[in-house]
């Protein structure tokens, strides 16, 4: 299977009468855009902010977090099951709006959503306050209850994302990065001398807000199963919005997913990428403890060396990762987990809910529970009173004198994700 | 001490009031006692009293070191 | 204008005397520089000056601990110092824990910066590495040439306020404070790379070390308990008046050994406990309340057990640190193994 990533380096995102792109500049129509995503007719109203990188703008709450791609050759389209019909993904060529990201926000669904700043002490803790950014914000009609409320976002969002890309149609971009996997079966044959390793994916199937969808399934009872890795380039795995701000997984997370492209950049270099096996994190112990044996099974069958695991969430998803370590260690397979802690304020408590022996080899991905001030910012996108109740926010988090908000940064969007995707970690003093 | 005994193929019972930290840390037969500062006594009995207490117990601590476990086994005498 | 510190030490590096004279009382040097102060103040030059040593002797120390911070946090709020500097006690085990006794006290009293340093198997370092900076030092006395220019280092940085690196930088034993820091790779990358090692059978270093409880396979189950030989052990601290082998009230060094041959029952009279952690009423009144001998000894009769090992093993659970509770442990295993013992009560407080 091959997939060819066709890169444009946005600067900028303008309204303008017409979309259009050109050299660098996403132009929306507000008007073209409202109007195609309200032929979702669970959506009352929707209007759109620009936030840039280096602005005293402060966007909160986020939900979903979307890079704008549009596949231009080959089978199907961007999120199957949502944007594209449900044929499989991962081949030919696929448009990327780099430096670019559409956040989905306005009234508040529930406690999972976060913080994005443009600039100052936050804009360290994520990757998004260096990008262009198209905030849709959505209201719903009257009466929608949760679940459709998070659904009709959630779908918002990736459409926009896909619209924003599919501009591009036609045009050359400006860099092209292409990946080649062989046929599993063949991998042997290939790269006899180097290391076959697998790659344990593990997605969050817990409920409201904390779901994930795949090829448009919610996750939630499915058996682990073996997925190409270009599959998820494409937006195979979308995000249900799960867990704190600071480790959910967004869904521009999993199309970028870090594992996944360093895992590709260096298949046939000092590794073999043997596949991706996904596997969920369910809330209850049978589910977890069949869904390690299972997965753990599937990359015996593949004949892995070794396993990376990476984590959505915390708490008793850590039971999953530790039931996918043990059994995989078990099996001869050896594991690296990607993770995150939780080690309170003063990073002094043990971080994790659950631990085992076999975990000698574990990244941490920061302490969700740093505590941080977040200087005031002279626009707020989406409303400010919500870091009252989101995850890492408190009743007191906002300054009445001097307008600060006062936050663990679990409450900052991406701020610890465990796919490794931003740059930090936690050291011992 | 407890781990160190077993691992040198010596079957130990831990008498000791805190079980969760004996679980933690490992022992495999695990004697809930009296009380910490007491472990087989108890003060607010007789003497007579207190000896029927402990011999009660430690019949239930050599149960212990007579039963085949696989794992960490808590043995109730009380 | 130079910084003012003070300068804690032992009899021994004072040159008052060895083991003979550790009952030494505190004494108060002011504008006197002894022993390893002389290493310091030549490398503090003008920055930092000691404008006093004060000088104890350990087991003074050990055993009037209460006396002992009186007097000397009474000349450090005479003095007023900038920061207290103690040690180094390398391995000495009662140095070490007057070290770190006396910089967590004054830390909290009169909250100034305070550093000693120490071997990292000193007791001192497991009771007070989470609150005093304490730096590494090798076993014995003959490290001090480097540890000399560690501490002055570090000290000159404490009291310039300068922003303090990690352990592996500055020399300290970790506090047990995990920290955010940014790095160069995302952790996915990190994550791929420390697999590859692993797969290679390289070193490597786990970002998030997991707390250890290794778990021992049970020992197959006594057969035959009517004629078997049974051991009591205790961490309790139960050993005989006087208590001879001096086993400590916290952080036992030690364990003791005692002959209980024809003894049916624990009299207060004849045994004691020495654990410092829990109310020791109950055990003086009756030993047997920790270490149940008079109802195994029945038992014995009864013919429920074979016998008793004429021997009881002792120690003092408080605060004992893991690592030395499991040398003890395998001591007493071998030495059980010797005497054909085959089954254990051990009792705990």
């Amino acid at each position: 299977m091959q997939l060819t990533l066709g890169k444009f380096f946005v600067k900028d995102i303008q309204f303008a009468d017409q979309s259009s792109y050109k050299d660098g500049v996403v132009y929306v129509s507000k008007k073209e855009l409202a109007a195609y995503l309200m032929e979702d007719d669970t959506i009352k109203a929707v209007d759109f902010d620009i936030a840039r990188p280096g602005e005293s703008v402060r966007i909160v709450p986020v939900k979903d977090i979307i890079q704008p791609r549009y596949k231009v050759e080959g089978p199907g389209q961007v999120f199957p099951g949502f944007v594209g019909d449900v044929e499989t993904v991962g081949e030919g060529v696929t448009h990327v709006l780099e430096d670019c990201c559409v956040a989905t926000s306005g009234h508040i669904v529930a406690f999972q959503e976060g913080i994005i700043d443009m600039s100052g002490l936050g804009a360290q803790y994520n990757s998004f306050s260096k990008m262009c950014i198209l905030v849709p914000l959505i209201e719903p009609v009257e009466g929608l209850g949760k679940h459709n409320h998070e659904a009709t976002v959630r779908v918002a969002g990736l459409k926009t994302a896909a619209y924003l890309a599919s501009l591009t149609k036609g045009q050359t971009p400006d860099e092209s990065e292409t990946f080649t996997v062989e046929p599993t079966t063949e991998l042997g044959k290939f790269h006899p001398d180097l290391p076959k390793i697998v790659y344990v994916y593990m997605i969050q199937t817990q409920g409201l807000m904390h779901d994930s969808y795949v090829y448009g399934l919610n996750g939630k009872g499915m058996v682990s199963t073996i997925v190409s890795p270009l599959e998820i380039l494409d937006g195979a795995v979308v995000s249900g919005n799960c867990a704190a701000p600071g480790h959910k997984n967004a869904t521009i997370h999993h199309q970028c997913n870090p594992v996944i492209l360093d895992m590709l950049r260096r298949h046939g270099k000092d590794l073999c990428f043997a596949g991706v096996i996904l596997t969920n994190e369910s809330a209850m112990l049978t589910d977890k403890k069949r869904g390690a044996y299972y997965a753990s099974n599937l990359a015996k069958l593949l004949g892995a060396d070794g396993a990376v695991i990476t984590e959505e969430g915390g708490g008793n998803p850590e039971t999953d990762l530790m039931l996918n370590c043990k059994h995989l260690e078990n099996k001869g397979i050896k594991t690296v987990l990607i993770t995150d802690e939780y080690a309170g304020r003063d990073g002094a408590s043990q971080g994790l809910a659950d631990v085992t022996a076999e975990a000698d080899c574990v990244v941490t991905n920061g302490n969700g529970n740093q505590f941080v001030r977040l200087p005031k910012m002279d626009e707020v996108i989406g409303d400010l009173e919500t870091v009252k109740v989101i995850t890492g926010g408190s009743s007191t988090a906002i300054d009445e004198k001097d307008g600060s908000v006062s936050v663990e940064i679990a409450a900052i969007m991406g701020s610890c994700c465990e796919l490794g995707y931003e740059k930090m970690t936690t050291k011992l003093r | 001490m407890v781990k160190a005994l077993e691992k040198y193929g010596i079957p130990t019972v831990h008498v000791c009031s805190i079980i969760p930290i004996s679980q933690t840390v490992g022992a495999n037969r695990i004697l809930p006692s009296v009380a910490i500062p007491h472990p087989t006594g108890n003060p607010s009995l007789t003497h007579e009293e207190e000896l029927a207490l402990r011999k009660k117990m430690m019949n239930k601590a050599l149960e212990a070191l007579s039963q085949k476990i696989d794992d960490q086994t808590v043995f109730k005498a009380l | 204008m130079a910084k003012r510190v003070v300068h804690y030490i032992n009899q021994f590096y004072a040159g008052i005397g060895g083991e003979e004279k550790a009952d030494q009382t505190p004494i108060l040097k002011k504008g006197e520089v002894v022993g390893p102060g002389q290493a310091l103040q030549a490398l503090w030059k003008d920055d930092v000056e000691i404008i006093a040593t004060i000088v104890c002797g350990d087991s003074y120390f050990a055993d009037n601990q209460d006396a002992a911070l009186a007097t000397i946090l009474g000349w450090m709020e005479e003095l007023k110092p900038d920061a207290l500097v103690a040690g180094p006690a390398f391995n000495a085990g009662r140095y070490g824990l007057a070290c770190g006794t006396l910089c967590d006290a004054v830390a909290a009293k009169l909250q100034i910066p305070v550093v000693t340093a120490m071997y990292k198997e000193n007791p001192g370092t497991e009771m007070f590495h989470k609150t005093v900076y304490i730096l590494e030092t090798g076993i014995s006395a003959t490290s001090m040439r480097q540890t000399a220019p560690k501490m002055a280092a570090f000290v000159k940085k404490l009291l310039a306020g300068e922003p303090i690196g990690f352990p592996e930088e500055e020399g300290y034993f970790p506090q047990g404070y995990r920290v955010n820091v940014f790095t160069e790779k995302n952790g996915a990358e990190r994550g791929v790379d420390l697999l590859l090692k692993k797969l290679k059978g390289e070193p490597f270093e786990t970002e998030l070390p997991m707390p250890v409880f290794d778990r021992v396979a049970p020992a197959p189950a006594i057969a035959d308990i009517q004629h078997a030989k049974i051991a009591l052990v205790t961490s309790g601290g139960i050993v005989p008046t006087g208590n001879p082998d001096r086993i400590e009230s916290a952080n036992a060094s030690k364990f003791g050994k005692y002959d209980i041959s024809g003894v049916e029952d624990l009299t207060g009279e004849q045994f004691i406990t020495v654990h410092g952690g829990y109310d020791p009423v109950y055990a003086l009144e009756d030993p047997d309340r920790v270490l149940p001998l008079d109802a195994v000894r029945e038992l014995e009769k009864e013919g429920k057990i074979g016998s008793l090992f004429n021997y009881f093993y002792a120690t003092v659970g408080n605060t004992t640190a893991v690592s030395r509770a499991e040398k003890y442990g395998e001591a007493i295993a071998q030495d059980m193994l010797k005497n054909g013992v085959q089954g254990a009560i051990l009792t705990s407080t």
